[in-house]
């Protein structure tokens, strides 16, 4: 279970990027972030990989705090960051140098295979295409056989085709080993496909705004009237929530929270 | 540099190409002799013509007989083993010294501020300059002529190690975080392989330095060395001899580069660098 309990962060230079933003994510769910710019999106993630301190609330996972990269949270980032001077299959096993070799080698394949690369165990990253790329850098990522998996608009920089390609071949990996997915992207397609719930955040600061779930059936059908009005209710919430006269569903809470201390 | 870079780029073609190429590799090196060996005959043919006495530029048959001279004297081997001596322990001391204080001033922000600046203020003093003082505090000898070319060699090493520190990719560190990498090994896995690139090619500044400074440190008195040949031909005015130094200079330069370069090429290989002329499509 990863909880998030009234995270918040405020920059050096003052920007209130995060306020308060509580959720409670079992094992196994696929949660997606959705929002506008400066919505604190990225910041939040990057609070839960440990990459940047959340400077209030706390961040557990199975009741251990999270303040530095933790060995069971893997993060796939926008653009695939592969290292240049590694072959694919060193890439894949970056983070795995402490594992046995002949272990290593066999975890390194099957992800390989997994994706769909075996073939391109010895190419270069500069030889990948943008898809090729970030499948590497998904199948990095998922050979530390993580617990949860963030991912920060990983396939924003692709071309719809394979997007759409990749978020299928998501699904499928996720379906092995089903760790928690915490997914931030601006594409509302993106997020119905994938996930179980869908946080709409609001931006300046940022909150969280709506939480939408999404009871569809897997294998999701994209042309379906049902996934159609899930489609809308997140675009609603998300045009309300960049809309500051708009009423905000969470603010009852904090009223109280405020009238509280 | 061009006909080096030639084989890897060709051994990760996944189709083999038609056999044009072939010509190619040796047209590509015979294309860069054209213009001195046409300048080099030419000359031969004005002197050999009595068009002009080649005695302040003699032809190239008289370098050529020289430097023959010389090489059978067993002379020239012995001054090119003392330039040779003093450019690599010149070159040796300079790398340690700014690789060393490069990479501190690029890893740590406290360590840059204290010491930077005095180094590039010291920078900005042209090397000569320390010549008088390098003689008073270590003698006429070799010490003072290494010293001068180590200081040549260190800024160009200093400078490009820092700065190559300092550029290093965030996003590559940050995959190196997530991955919990320890100093060391974010030193060892990322952080050097990522400036490897400019750390060699400031190498090949400070080498070409250290040939530019070893010639200034054997002006100022020295019984052998190329440097020594230059001087002793102006005094005696032997113009060929001069131009003998000249050329095994650039031999030796040449060669010492081309050997920094071939020794970090399987270090390099995955680079995806702008490469013109490599005649891809």
């Amino acid at each position: 279970m990863l909880v998030l309990d009234r995270v918040g962060k405020t920059y050096l230079n003052g920007v209130n990027a995060l306020e308060r933003f509580s959720v409670e994510i079992g094992l196994g769910q696929i949660v997606a972030v959705i929002g506008g710019s400066g919505c604190g999106k990225s910041t939040l993630l990057r609070a839960i990989a440990g990459l940047d301190r959340a400077s209030h609330g706390a961040i557990t996972l199975d009741g251990e705090t999270i303040a530095a990269p933790h060995p069971k949270v893997g993060i796939i980032f926008q653009e695939p960051r592969l290292l240049p001077w590694l072959s694919v299959a060193d890439n894949i096993g970056f983070g795995l140098s402490d594992v046995p070799s002949a272990e290593r080698r066999a975890r390194i394949a099957a992800a390989l295979a997994k994706v769909g690369l075996a073939d391109k165990a010895k190419a270069w990253p500069r030889e990948l295409s943008g898809g090729q790329a970030q499948r590497v850098s998904i199948a990095r990522a998922l050979v530390m056989r993580p617990e949860v998996l963030l991912l920060d608009e990983p396939f924003s920089a692709l071309d719809a085709f394979t997007r759409r390609d990749l978020q299928d071949h998501l699904l499928d990996l996720w379906s092995e080993t089903r760790p928690t997915l915490v997914l931030v992207t601006h594409d509302v397609d993106e997020a119905v496909v994938l996930a179980d719930r869908v946080l709409v955040m609001r931006p300046r600061p940022g909150r969280l705004f709506e939480r939408i779930d999404v009871n569809l059936a897997r294998p999701r059908d994209r042309n379906s009237p049902l996934f159609e009005t899930t489609k809308r209710r997140v675009l609603t919430a998300l045009d309300r929530s960049l809309d500051r006269d708009a009423p905000d569903p969470a603010a009852g809470v904090e009223t109280g929270d405020a009238l509280w201390w | 540099m061009a006909m080096t870079l030639d084989t890897p780029v060709d051994t990760t073609q996944p189709l083999a190409r038609p056999s044009a190429p072939r010509w190619r590799r040796w047209m590509r090196p015979a294309l860069g002799l054209l213009l001195p060996l046409t300048a080099a005959i030419a000359w031969e043919l004005v002197v050999g013509a009595g068009w002009s006495d080649g005695r302040l530029v003699p032809p190239p048959s008289k370098i050529i007989f020289t430097i023959d001279e010389l090489a059978r004297s067993g002379e020239l081997l012995r001054h090119i083993i003392a330039t040779l001596a003093r450019v690599g322990a010149g070159f040796g001391l300079g790398v340690a010294a700014g690789t060393i204080l490069g990479a501190i001033s690029g890893y740590w922000g406290l360590a840059r501020r204290l010491l930077d600046p005095t180094i590039q203020a010291l920078r900005a003093i042209p090397s000569i300059a320390w010549v008088p003082l390098f003689i008073l505090w270590l003698g006429i000898f070799e010490l003072s002529k290494v010293a001068l070319i180590a200081v040549g060699v260190f800024f160009p090493v200093y400078l490009g190690v820092m700065g190559a520190i300092l550029s290093v990719d965030r996003k590559i560190v940050e995959v190196g975080r997530t991955f919990r990498l320890s100093g060391p090994a974010m030193i060892r896995r990322i952080l050097l392989p990522a400036v490897l690139p400019a750390y060699v090619v400031s190498l090949r500044v400070g080498l070409g330095l250290g040939w530019m400074f070893v010639v200034a440190a054997e002006f100022m008195g020295a019984s052998e060395g190329l440097g020594y040949l230059l001087i002793d031909g102006q005094q005696l005015g032997k113009p060929a001899q001069i131009l003998a130094a000249i050329v095994i200079f650039a031999i030796l330069g040449k060669t010492t580069d081309w050997l920094i370069e071939l020794a970090a090429k399987p270090f390099l290989r995955w680079q995806d660098a702008f490469a013109p002329g490599r005649g891809e499509p």
